[in-house]
């Protein structure tokens, strides 16, 4: 069988794991939607001021949650689904099997991105028909290069997680701790107006800014068409290379000897926040 | 026809720790071959380097004409790997596990017919979750077959398993490679090695202390048989029993066990002498030693030795 067949059954093995772990599809794409009506809620639907111009708080937070639901579904769901089979000696199987190691992290990443891809769909969706979202067709582009830039760079940094994670123990407590600090400096929990400078050349640098800030122009109504940012595109693209660099020197498919191998599942861990 | 399997001089080294220690032995076509010890003993690591998961440090290993170490997709593709340690994705079912992973190969049996072999026909769409443990591991026996592989890695199948759960799986391990698959197995089971080996390799502290098949080993390592009987209340001295036997004998409440290397000779003298005294001799044995004896032995005198 040829390998994008391969790649193909690998793609929706992936998918299915994914929607019959219930709690992890939970974490990842309930808890951003419950986020977005909660801060619509609270602090009603008005226009704030932001970075991006004056933007209705769904609009805002749409765009910013959709990117954090797709962080989730990529950088998080990746470094824990990878570094939890790695302990059951999963990947030890597929490593004894003819398909090639790149094809089966191929699957895993292609079907982590249709996750985000579904995610932040559902996530727009919701801003759209509740909250009066809106957005416009010549930038639709940019909305879709920055959201396959943002996923495919996250998708890069879980696996490359993965490989650095000594156990299944550990990838959660680091997914979190990175993603997480990530997201309030990031114009993803909290519109940032006039942050510090170093905090704003900490967002710069770190790639969760650069995705939001990509994809929240895209559907901001004050950015102009076509939209396109290329130097936060260009900072995702580092971070895709050095993601790669990692995963294609640290990545291993067995158990690390003497590591505790946490065998707590999606229940007890959480795939995000 | 050229060995499946030919190793020579294979040494792996952990840190301090020689694991595997100058190892050298071949596998014809069709053997079912059983690499046999304790746990720590480098079977493992042997077997890891054969299936290409680990690197050697020293040595040359051809598997069916490949170096596993540079083999790639097209040795993965000739053999079948069933780990002890290798888990299954199990919110997949079985049916689902043996089509992903059974596409890869280019030499494919029927699912129906894999799913047959391993008796889990009825739970072919069940998810891999709700299975026994014993049902998973014929489910990795079946992914172990799917590919239709010239060469059969088993490592350690029945370890866990109840008396019962491992003579079933003995019984399928057997019917599977009646069709003349060459087998590599490794067991810390001496029981199973007899039962499903044609030659056994012992492993002791990373070297081979013995080979060869189980009967031959059994007589290599000849240490005697064994007469075992219990004598009712007598009036007649022991010593006319004891004293002309070639073996040597030892007793206690009444119950005789000898052990000797002239079987015939001793035991023509005490059925002489229970006749002779009117004696019938309760529960009278007579067996060659155990192999479970003669492996324990062998990998006691060796740990002697290194020690």
């Amino acid at each position: 069988m040829n390998n994008m067949t391969l790649l193909w059954r690998s793609f929706r093995a992936e998918n299915r794991i994914f929607w019959r772990t219930p709690i992890g599809a939970f974490f990842t794409l309930g808890l951003p939607l419950i986020m977005l009506v909660l801060f619509v809620a609270l602090f009603g639907n008005e226009a704030i001021g932001t970075q991006y111009g004056e933007i209705t708080t769904a609009q805002f937070y749409a765009a910013g949650l959709g990117v954090f639901a797709a962080a989730s579904a990529t950088y998080t769901n990746i470094a824990i689904g990878l570094s939890m089979r790695r302990d059951e000696g999963i990947l030890k199987r597929v490593r004894g099997t003819p398909i090639p190691p790149g094809v089966f992290l191929g699957g895993v990443i292609l079907s982590a991105v249709w996750i985000a891809i579904f995610a932040t769909t559902v996530m727009v969706g919701l801003g759209i028909v509740a909250y009066g979202v809106e957005l416009e067709a010549a930038k639709f582009p940019a909305m879709v290069v920055s959201f396959l830039a943002g996923t495919i760079c996250f998708a890069t940094l879980g696996v490359a997680l993965a490989s650095v994670a000594k156990s299944a123990a550990s990838a959660p407590a680091i997914a979190n701790a990175t993603i997480l600090p990530m997201g309030f400096i990031s114009n993803v929990f909290i519109p940032l107006d006039s942050p510090p400078q170093w905090l704003t050349l900490a967002g710069d640098i770190f790639p969760l800014k650069p995705f939001a800030v990509a994809f929240t122009e895209a559907m901001s109504p004050f950015s102009e068409a076509p939209a396109f940012e290329w130097d936060r595109i260009l900072v995702l693209l580092a971070w895709t290379l050095l993601g790669l660099v990692v995963a294609w020197r640290k990545f291993r498919w067995e158990p690390v000897v003497g590591a505790s191998t946490g065998r707590r599942s999606r229940r007890s861990t959480g795939t995000s926040a | 026809m050229s060995p499946a399997i030919e190793v020579s001089d294979l040494t792996k080294r952990y840190g301090d720790t020689l694991a595997v220690d100058g190892v050298s032995f071949s596998v014809e076509p069709g053997e079912v071959f059983a690499i046999l010890g304790p746990n720590g003993a480098g079977k493992s690591t042997t077997v890891e380097i054969l299936e290409g998961h680990r690197d050697r440090d020293r040595g040359s290993v051809s598997v069916l004409g490949i170096d596993p170490a540079k083999g790639g997709r097209e040795y993965r593709d000739r053999v079948g790997i069933v780990l002890q340690s290798a888990g299954i994705d199990k919110e997949l079912t079985v049916r689902e596990v043996l089509d992903l992973y059974g596409a890869a190969y280019t030499r494919r049996r029927p699912l129906d017919e894999v799913l047959d072999a391993v008796e889990l026909t009825e739970k072919a769409d069940a998810r891999v979750r709700t299975l026994s443990g014993g049902q998973q591991r014929r489910v990795d026996l079946a992914l172990g077959l799917i590919g239709d592989p010239d060469l059969l890695f088993l490592d350690e199948p029945t370890t866990g398993f109840d008396p019962a759960a491992r003579r079933r799986s003995w019984d399928l391990v057997r019917n599977l490679t009646a069709g003349g698959k060459t087998v590599v197995l490794t067991t810390h089971y001496l029981e199973e090695a007899e039962q499903l080996a044609d030659r056994v390799a012992v492993m002791s502290g990373g070297r081979i202390v013995a080979e060869g098949t189980p009967e031959s080993l059994r007589a290599n390592a000849d240490r005697g048989t064994v007469i075992r009987f219990a004598l009712p209340a007598v009036h007649a001295p022991l010593s006319e029993l004891i004293d002309p036997l070639v073996g040597d004998a030892s007793g206690r409440d009444r119950r005789i066990e000898i052990v000797t290397m002239a079987p015939t000779s001793d035991l023509a003298h005490i059925t002489t002498w229970a006749l002779g005294h009117g004696i019938e001799l309760q529960g009278l044995v007579v067996e060659s030693m155990n192999l479970e004896d003669v492996y324990l032995e062998l990998v006691a005198d060796d740990a002697g030795a290194t020690s």
